[in-house]
């Protein structure tokens, strides 16, 4: 059997029955480190992103007609002056494209047609000859609209008395396992119900309840969201996108404007940077409804940067209130955790993050008695999409820091709390699974050692009578991919006539290093040198499919189709030679591209067999070109209880990890400089170690910055702060002074060479672990993100005589 | 209204007719298709369009944010973008760094990371590590976190050094 089969996991049929030997699998590139396969195309420029194609003099430059108002009907739009105008060729509206679209909840639509709902909504696109006609045209749009009072707080969105955002809410079509609530502005009601509640308070010694607060968050990739669109004379269309998600945007595009999928055909070369904004659709639609009128002329559509701050997707701001009861030796008996998502104008991908805060809402903890809701919100603010971390750094913020509290009022250790409760082996998650093995005790105690947690803080630079204070400060996580039950990944491995492999995959680097990662893991399954490994970027038209490169889950499902398509290839080719020199296929192997036989001790290139095929001894062929193909699908998860969430197992995995951090805060102006964080994470198997410790550095820092200095201030549903002035991102200044990196492997059972995905969860205890370090530094306890300077400042004057 | 403006780019010499509202980075990007150098704001505020500028006149470049530079105003100047920091496919020895130590991850900032990281090492051949973080104040990176970047451009001063050595 193989080991996908014995993890229950879906395995397509090799080329025979035969299955390659355990012995052959030699692990000689898994963990270790080559470099980025693409890093010469990226330090000499010549990486080509979308902006950087050319569609030469014929490219229309499209533009999008924004919503100045945050709620209103749309009572008139006239397009008439824009149409007129010379060097235009291409208006449209909701009224060309009326229907709706979403990936888990159908409640968004390309263009506003009969109302808008948040400063930013697209009402309509025009394509004209250069960018300055375009911006004049879009000018000359007239929109009169009737306002309606607007909802700018989730709390009050779930409260009869809002104002309802979409009435319409009841007939709108979702995924089934989302609740969306008509007649009110809930659109997801996810529910957890365990255990006796009055029990758990009653075993507790303290029961505190607390409100934190999460602000909306601009991912801020450094490129931001451009595509250009085609339309052939065949009708066919081409997007070339900067997206994490070609299949998904060939998906809902199609079924938006009703084309045939063989129809759309997305192209996605590098990217610069994602961290969700780029996953799902948000203003491609758009460029392909201008593209289907302008006449087989190339339409090109590219966000500002204050479009990309609230046009695209934001990460959801979140209002929770958490109750915990727990006994005096620290053990937690009971959680009550209500959790308010500011979802935004559209929830369509925000659905399923509250649906994921919901399944993980006790935080990587061992808890009897829980009642939990997730509501998501609507609200006529910027829509709310997927963010690194779905939905995990926004709950880890409250549930992280509320463990320091209730340790606190205990006289308790918050690592020892944090260990005594923390999810192991066999222990039941909130939702009834049963726990993989995990290294998450091991990720706290090597976290609190690396930071020194039980020796005083390092001495301060001024020494004493300084106005500086430092604290040290650590945050515990877990986070499974939250995707649907059955995301797919496939894998195309090609033989080239010299020896070297071409991997087709439907994946997307967008800077994680997936290139890399699967470049290893063919040359592995293979038998190859990773310099004779070549890994196409997304063509839908030739790569397999691919769910979407979101959920940190590319290095486990995408790497289990690429390194079984490898090991697929590989059989092929052995079974060719064991034939052609008449001997056993369990004495052959592949090594360094070269077919080698442990009896015979014969050995032939690949060159000369992979796609030529080989010579019988009687001079007859065999063989031929070499097409290895793999799949991956979990086939595991199951549905959850719509009333208790309860079900056996919610998701594939989790993966678990702890930052510690060493804070030092300036009384006298409030400011918190980051001296150290710690990151330690259980990865399951590192296959490129050093990939592996800049996503952990990457995204402490990611997290840091968002702790620290970030939000997006919205004033009645108006951005007030869309440029990188007012929205400061930690610099090379800011970051913390060292980043220290430590893996645990604790392998997953059904992941290449047992790795999980670790993309994400690196931003997702940072914030906390700096709040509970600010905490420790000056005992202030900031609830609300992010610990500006003047709100430390602010706390520190309260506590002044 | 076009002008037109007399550019060396990487070595080679230009007579371009420019719109005047267009920008330094436009014509680098558009006219000569040197795409290295990315536009990330449009409002010199992320570095990603940063070039290596010698103003007529002056006796050494700097770098300069290229989206905040009116076409006309580059006439007479001397350009280097990252198409121009390799020599006969040698790369720079700051561009090896950024290989060896990991410093690109999505690499949309890098180019011009990389400009102004060879504007502080021709300044200052072995620039402390606040220096070098100061240096690079400008350039949002929203990947990598910094650290490795200025990993790289610390290997990249001792490369330098042993060199003149
Ligand atoms: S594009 Fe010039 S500074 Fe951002
Ligand atoms: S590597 Fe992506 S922004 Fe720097």
């Amino acid at each position: 059997m193989t080991r996908d089969q014995e993890s229950g996991a879906r395995s397509q049929e090799s080329a025979s029955s035969f299955q390659l030997p355990a012995s052959n699998r030699k692990h000689s590139l898994i963990g270790t480190s080559p470099q980025r396969i693409e890093g010469r195309a990226k330090v000499t420029g010549a990486a080509t992103y979308v902006d950087d194609m050319q569609f030469g003099p014929n490219l229309l430059h499209g533009m999008l007609k924004h919503s100045p108002i945050p709620h209103g009907i749309i009572v008139r739009i006239d397009v008439s002056k824009a149409r007129a105008l010379p060097g235009v060729r291409v208006v449209v509206t909701g009224e060309d494209f009326p229907g709706y679209t979403g990936l888990y909840l159908k409640d968004r639509r390309i263009f506003a047609l009969d109302r808008v709902r948040y400063v930013g909504d697209t009402i309509a696109a025009v394509a004209a000859d250069t960018p300055e006609i375009a911006q004049q045209a879009v000018d000359l749009i007239e929109v009169e609209f009737e306002p309606l009072p607007g909802v700018f707080d989730p709390e009050f969105g779930a409260s009869p008395e809002a104002p309802l955002i979409h009435p319409e809410l009841g007939n709108y079509e979702a995924v089934p396992f989302i609740f969306p609530q008509p007649g009110t502005n809930v659109s997801n009601w996810m529910k957890v119900r365990k255990g006796d509640m009055d029990k758990g308070w009653a075993e507790a010694d303290l029961v505190y309840e607390h409100k934190y607060r999460v602000p909306h968050i601009q991912h801020v990739p450094l490129e931001t969201h451009v595509c250009v669109a085609q339309q052939d004379v065949n009708g066919k269309i081409t997007l070339w996108s900067s997206s994490q998600s070609p299949f998904a945007q060939r998906n809902l595009i199609a079924k938006a404007l009703h084309i045939s999928h063989s129809k759309l055909r997305v192209i996605t070369p590098y990217v610069g940077g994602g961290f969700g904004c780029k996953a799902g659709v948000s203003m491609e639609g758009a460029a392909v409804a201008l593209a289907m009128n302008a006449k087989g002329r190339p339409v090109k559509l590219r966000m500002t940067r204050e479009e990309e701050f609230y046009t695209t997707f934001v990460r959801q701001g979140l209002v929770a209130i958490i109750k915990m009861g727990m006994t005096q030796e620290g053990r937690i008996t009971a959680v009550h955790n209500r959790f308010y998502w500011d979802g935004g104008a559209s929830t369509e991908y925000g659905t399923n993050i509250t649906r994921a805060a919901g399944y993980s809402g006790t935080g990587p903890y061992y808890v009897p008695n829980i009642h939990i809701d997730s509501l998501c919100v609507y609200t006529n603010h910027p829509v709310g999409g997927a963010m690194r971390g779905f939905g995990m750094p926004e709950i880890h913020w409250g549930i992280e820091q509320h463990i320091d509290q209730m340790a606190e009022k205990l006289g308790l250790d918050p690592v020892q709390v944090r260990l005594i409760n923390c999810l192991k082996d066999g222990d039941e998650t909130l939702t009834g699974m049963i726990m993989h093995p995990t290294g998450l005790s091991q990720c706290i105690q090597k976290a609190a050692e690396a930071i020194g947690w039980t020796s005083p803080p390092a001495p301060l630079l001024e020494g004493e009578g300084s106005h500086k204070r430092r604290g040290k400060g650590l945050a515990a996580m877990w986070k499974a991919p939250a995707m649907p039950p059955n995301p797919g990944s496939s894998a195309i491995v090609r033989m080239n006539e010299d020896g070297t492999a071409t991997v087709s995959i439907g994946g997307v680097d967008i800077g994680q290093g997936a290139l890399t990662a699967m470049a290893q893991l063919a040359a592995e399954g293979l038998g190859v040198k990773i310099e004779d490994v070549r890994v196409n970027t997304v063509d839908t038209d030739y790569s397999p499919y691919e769910w979407q490169t979101v959920a940190s889950r590319l290095t486990w499902s995408m790497g289990n189709a690429v390194l079984q398509a490898a090991e697929n290839a590989k059989l092929q080719i052995l079974q060719t030679v064991a034939e052609a020199w008449n001997e056993d296929i369990n004495d052959l192997d592949i090594i360094d591209g070269q077919v080698v036989s442990y009896r015979s001790e014969e050995s032939r290139s690949l060159r000369d067999i992979a796609v030529y095929g080989m010579q019988r001894p009687d001079g007859t062929w065999i063989g031929g070109p070499v097409l290895g193909r793999g799949n991956f699908m979990p086939e595991y998860v199951t549905p959850l209880d719509p009333e208790t969430g309860q079900g056996p197992r919610a998701v594939v995995h989790f993966t678990t990890g702890c930052q510690a951090v060493e804070v030092e805060v300036d009384e006298e102006t409030g400011e918190v400089q980051v001296l150290k964080i710690v990151s330690a994470y259980d990865v399951g198997r590192a296959i490129n170690p050093d990939m592996v410790r800049t996503q952990m550095e990457g995204g402490a820092v990611q997290g840091m910055s968002t702790a620290l200095l970030e939000g997006i201030i919205l004033q009645n549903g108006v951005p007030r702060n869309p440029n990188f002035t007012d929205y400061r991102i930690a610099t090379a200044v800011d970051a913390p002074l060292e980043l220290e990196s430590i893996i645990v492997e604790v392998p997953q059972d059904d992941g290449p060479f047992g790795a999980r995905g670790v993309g994400e969860h690196p931003m997702v205890p940072t914030a906390p672990a700096i709040a509970n370090a600010v905490y420790n530094a000056v005992g202030i306890r900031i609830d609300s993100m992010p610990i500006t300077s003047e709100k430390v400042w602010r706390e520190l004057a309260k506590t002044r005589p | 209204m076009n002008h037109d403006i007399h550019l060396i780019v990487n070595g080679e010499a230009y007579l371009l007719s420019v719109p005047a509202h267009h920008t330094l980075l436009q014509v680098l990007r558009e006219q000569l298709v040197l795409t290295g150098t990315k536009n990330g704001c449009e409002a010199g505020e992320c570095g990603a369009c940063a070039v290596l500028v010698k103003w007529p006149g002056a006796d050494h470049a700097e770098p300069v944010n290229s989206c905040m530079v009116l076409a006309p105003e580059a006439d007479g100047a001397e350009i280097v973008t990252i198409e121009g920091l390799a020599h006969d496919e040698q790369l720079d020895p700051l561009q090896e760094a950024f290989i060896t130590t990991g410093a690109t991850q999505c690499g949309f900032c890098t180019p011009g990371i990389l400009v102004n990281a060879r504007a502080l090492l021709d300044r200052t051949p072995d620039p402390s590590e606040t220096e070098i973080r100061e240096a690079l104040v400008g350039n949002l990176c929203r990947c990598t976190g910094y650290v490795r970047i200025i990993d790289a451009i610390e290997m990249a001063a001792r490369a330098g050094r042993e060199v003149a050595r």
